[in-house]
């Protein structure tokens, strides 16, 4: 790790001006991504602003239909959170599996999100939901949000403050892990609204967390295991590496769907 | 209180400090005016060095020196020792090529060692590292060792323009040949023994320090063999006087053999200590120990098994591609030839054995021994064949192996092993009962009703451990003796200190030699303590590796009990006026045959230490024994492991459900230790069977596996509760009659499980898969097999 400023800011604005003023700077939310990056001096930033002392960006609430969680929330608080469980079972199951217990007690749902790792978990649920990204100065919608390999619409600086998710008839999600890493190979986020089907796959597109809308289609019309038992995701699309392959990664998007299909309908 | 001390489950010395943080590693040794070392590695496989400008890094702040290969070479440091000499078919020698700490001319493989930073902090050295420019010529490079025995394959060394260090044989090819004439079946398999990474949990490490006063060195360094180290170092790379280096080897976090081999870090600090004047510190990082320890394993080979009508074994004939890595480590010579031809007989009474190895050099890191060495490898030939061969014929797998077993003792085999003792059905016996092999057909239906396949797959393996007669591995090659030293201190008051040539880097040698110690001498176990690992304190031992330690290293400290004991006979004889003929030692006391008179061993040892009444005129004072022991004979542990697998056809993923493993390990010291050895052991062997895989990138020579983000340990949710047992024939020519528990999880596992995975998807008709067996490969097995309806027992 190559020696930095730190920065402290009181609140979110004092932040937004740092991070707009400082140059070469990162956020830093839980740092489990971006501390390994910088031990292995793969970054090197002049600053890190940190936001770990920000409240506006803490916090989980329910307003009306939405079930709001605050950026720098901890996965494990979301993993324990009685709201989410009452709301969003699969969220909270979702953010229970992520990483390892240092990992979930550390990460946050808006540095997942800003930094959009393409095997993440976070990433599955906010496209999977059609969740709202809150920043300090607009809302941006799950669909416009995700823009490639740890690419977002987030401006340079720009720091989210909540994630909104609607509240939705069922939901579930299925992650393969890798044995190494145990980062997501595939993983298929499900959830059904009233006639509206999404189902976004992380960890296996060549960019990015997707939509799988052939799936969508055939579950809305028939939310059921055998409706995408026939359907594939093209391996054109999605990444190879030692651990599997395109064409193994679309035959476990399959496998994958269906089981979430599966837990939603139990209501896990 | 004797009786008890052997085969008690004594809690581990140890572990309060371990437990409580208040080890002492090599990190933790923090000298006065201290620097800190930080080593430029080459970013390539293979590449001429044509120039290294160091200028910018030695103004950096903070910055002592910078060392590259030239200062070495001009200061005549030599090369790093290979220390057993293969000689190849054609009676020549291996192929040797110069290993210099620091790389000269070219680099050959990701890591090797470029320049040396040294700094008075580790980030000085690493930022000034980065400002070392190397103009490196990219050639192309090689890292599959059947790739690099191809024609027109880039050469690693000049002196080897084929790649070959060595054509290797063993065994009667004309008998071997001729048996499988005459044979009604034979079995062939081809298939990958995959490279490992061995992960200690503490890195490698060094500090050395030293001293113009004394014109002498202090080197702590995380090793197994501390006097090796020395003797490897002073004489063979620096030309120093052997008494004027101390090596340290304190607590030390695992080795699983990596940390046999003298390395180049440790080499190049304990010769630029002197060259900057204040002590050294290196500990590798994390990134560093996955490209730089010497790896494991990673053999191709062809194997073959005849057979009669019966299923008698006729003979088997193995033809094995093994991979060197770039350069020649410590032991890489004997790891695949005579640590791996000489087990093929396995369990069995095979007649004929024909095995032939090509070693070879590629642009990846040092190929040594890792736990096993050479043996997982052999069984893994064995019991594949022997698994492949029962399927092919219909017959039982636990029927064609004791169809095969060798039954009576000593036995010979045809690949040079004498095995003297072992009792192969009462281990087989004892798994199939264990394992509740009858259930499994019930088991195997309840997994198909919930669409999963079931396996099971059976190892019955031998290894040899306690390496060797020393006269007996000369004449294979071995350039060093197979001894060990043990001495023991009897304190006035009746305390023992033990020194031990033996190292124990989480084996736990402190309470069970402590036990050995007290059960022969009748003290407690806490009167005893063990001292290792530091060759200031302890005599010249061999240090620990091939589960030698208590077999080799605890037999010597016997033989100095016997001294003590013969000893202290005397001195009582003179204290009790008594003929030393009627002087008998019984629970810590020397007492006089059938009378009540004694002295314990604590009032002996006072008269030895305060010799007021003491026959001076015939024996020394004190009673201090010391003796090296060099053993007559491996030891032959031995075991049957049987793993059942679920498969999830979907998906490819392979769980381990249960595994039974019964050993024969001899008599047994301290049942927790050895159940514990086989649990990492277990560990490491499904490790290397279902998750682990070394893997460098064939164009670039990258190693592609290098942090655990691509290299898959097994954790504690990979494995099941294991069921360990084990059964007891005691090792014939050692006096505990202990034959070593530390490699057999490694050894038996692997193939047990692959036989497994076979035995599971072999309805579907799979008949081979690689290790490791990952999701994606079991999976397309499935996707390509035919299936079949011939399932065979």
């Amino acid at each position: 790790m190559h020696a930095f400023e730190f920065q402290r800011p009181k609140d979110l604005k004092h932040a937004a001006t740092l991070a707009r003023k400082t140059e070469n700077a990162r956020l830093l939310a839980g740092g489990q991504s971006l501390l390994p990056t910088m031990r292995l001096r793969l970054a090197s930033p002049d600053a890190m602003i940190d936001l770990g002392g920000l409240q506006e960006l803490r916090g989980i609430r329910l307003e009306g239909t939405q079930l709001v969680i605050g950026a720098m929330t901890r996965h494990a608080e979301v993993a324990a959170s009685k709201d989410v469980m009452m709301a969003i079972p699969a969220l909270a199951h979702l953010a229970a599996d992520i990483g390892d217990r240092q990992v979930r007690n550390m990460g946050t749902l808006g540095g997942s999100l800003a930094n959009d790792d393409p095997a993440a978990d976070y990433p599955a649920a906010v496209l999977g939901l059609g969740a709202t990204v809150n920043t300090y100065k607009r809302a941006i919608p799950a669909d416009k949000f995700f823009k490639g390999l740890y690419e977002t619409a987030l401006r340079s600086g720009e720091i989210i403050v909540s994630v909104s998710f609607p509240l939705v008839k069922r939901a579930a999600y299925a992650k393969f892990k890798n044995p190494a890493s145990r980062f997501a190979i595939v993983g298929v986020f499900v959830s059904e609204t009233a006639g509206n089907v999404r189902v976004a796959v992380t960890g296996a597109g060549a960019a990015g967390v997707f939509r799988a809308k052939d799936m969508e289609k055939k579950l809305a019309a028939n939310f059921a295991l055998e409706a995408i038992a026939k359907s594939r995701i093209s391996p054109d699309k999605l990444t190879s590496d030692i651990h599997a392959s395109a064409e193994y990664r679309s035959h476990l998007i399959t496998v994958m769907a269906q089981r979430a299909v599966a837990a939603a309908l139990v209501g896990k | 209180m004797s009786e008890a001390v052997i085969g008690k489950s004594v809690r581990r010395k140890e572990d309060k400090r371990f437990l409580t943080g208040s080890g002492q590693y090599t990190d933790d040794v923090t000298l006065p005016r201290q620097t800190c070392a930080y080593f430029l590695r080459s970013p390539h496989a293979h590449a001429v060095i044509r120039k290294i400008d160091t200028a910018a890094a030695q103004a950096a702040p903070g910055v002592v020196a910078v060392f590259t290969g030239d200062d070495l070479a001009a200061a005549k440091v030599g090369g790093l020792p290979c220390g057993w000499l293969i000689t190849d078919v054609n009676g020549q020698p291996m192929k040797e090529p110069p290993h210099p700490p620091l790389a000269q001319g070219k680099v050959r493989y990701v890591g090797d060692t470029v320049a040396c930073v040294i700094a008075e902090t580790v980030y000085q050295a690493k930022d000034a590292a980065e400002l070392i420019d190397v103009d490196y010529e990219v050639l192309p490079a090689v890292v599959r060792p059947d790739d690099a025995i191809k024609p027109g394959a880039p050469a690693v060394h000049d002196i080897a323009p084929d790649n070959v260090c060595y054509v290797w044989s063993h065994g009667d090819k004309v008998a071997t040949d001729q048996a499988f004439e005459h044979a009604a079946h034979v079995t062939k398999l081809d298939f990958i023994n995959n490279r490992l990474i061995p992960n200690a949990i503490e890195p490698r490490a060094a500090v050395a320090q030293y001293s113009r006063a004394e014109d002498s060195y202090t080197l702590h360094v995380a090793n197994q063999n501390p006097h090796v180290e020395r003797l490897l170092m002073t004489a063979f790379v620096l030309g120093l006087p052997e008494h004027k280096v101390r090596v340290i080897a304190p607590d030390v976090g695992g080795g699983f053999g990596s940390k046999i081999y003298l390395y180049a870090e440790e080499t190049v600090i304990t010769w630029a200590s002197k060259q900057v004047g204040r002590p050294i510190k290196w500990t590798a990082e994390r990134s560093e120990s996955f490209l730089s320890d010497a790896h494991g394993r990673d053999h191709v080979t062809h194997a073959e098994l005849a057979l009669d009508n019966n299923g008698k074994f006729l003979a088997m004939r193995v033809r094995t591609t093994a991979n060197l890595g770039a350069y020649l480590s410590t032991f890489a010579s004997c790891i695949p030839t005579i640590l791996y031809a000489t087990l093929l007989a396995g369990q069995y009474t095979t007649p004929a054995i024909h095995c032939e190895v090509t070693g070879v050099f590629t642009n990846t890191s040092p190929v040594d021994a890792y736990r096993g060495a050479g043996r997982p490898e052999a069984a893994f030939v064995v019991e594949r064949l022997v698994a492949a061969a029962a399927r092919e014929l219909g017959i039982d797998q636990a029927d064609l192996r004791r169809r095969n077993f060798i039954t009576e003792f000593p036995y010979q085999t045809p690949v040079g092993l004498t095995y003297d003792a072992g009792n192969f059905n009462a281990t087989l016996d004892e798994a199939v009962k264990l394992a509740d092999v009858a259930g499994f057909e019930m088991r195997r239906q309840e997994a198909e009703r919930r669409g999963k396949l079931r396996g099971l797959g059976y190892s019955c393996y031998i290894e040899a451990c306690g390496l060797a007669p020393s006269n007996l591995a000369g004449q294979l090659g071995a350039r060093a003796g197979l001894f060990e030293a043990g001495e023991v201190r009897v304190h006035p008051t009746g305390s023992v200190t033990v020194f031990t040539g033996s190292h124990s880097h989480g084996q736990g040698h402190e309470t069970t030699f402590a036990q050995v110690v007290a059960d022969r001498l009748g003290i407690a176990v806490d009167s005893v303590d063990i001292v290792h690992g530091d060759t200031g304190r302890i005599p010249f031992g061999m240090g620990t590796y091939g589960s030698r330690s208590l077999a080799v290293g605890g037999a010597a400290i016997m033989k100095a009990l016997d001294k003590i004991i013969a000893k202290g006979s005397k001195i009582a004889a003179h204290l009790l006026e008594a003929a030393e003929a009627d002087i008998e030692y019984d629970h810590g006391t020397f007492r006089v045959a059938g009378t009540d008179r004694g002295k314990t061993i604590a009032e002996v040892a006072f008269a030895a230490y305060v010799p007021h009444n003491y026959p001076l005129g015939e024996l020394e004072p004190g009673l201090d024994e010391s003796a090296f022991y060099d053993p007559t004979n491996f030891t032959y542990p031995a075991g049957s492991h049987i793993c059942e697998v679920e498969i999830d056809p979907e998906t490819g993923v392979t769980r381990v459900v249960n595994f039974t493993a019964v050993d024969d390990f001899g008599r047994i010291i301290n049942p927790m230790i050895v159940e514990g050895q086989v649990h990492g052991g277990l560990a490491q062997g499904i490790g290397q069977a279902l998750l682990e895989n070394g893997v460098y990138d064939t164009d670039s020579g990258q190693l592609v596996t290098g942090t655990y983000m691509d290299y898959a340990m097994p954790r504690a949710d990979d494995l099941p509760s294991f069921k360990v047992d084990t059964q007891m024939t005691p090792c014939t020519h050692n006096p505990l009659g202990v034959k070593g528990c530390g490699e057999a999880g490694a050894i038996g596992a692997p193939p047990a499980v692959i036989n497994a995975v076979i035995d599971a998807l072999a309805p579907r008709g799979v008949t081979h898969i690689e290790m490791p067996a990952t999701p994606e490969r079991v999976w397309r097995a499935l996707q390509t097999a035919k299936p079949s309806r011939a399932k065979a027992a």
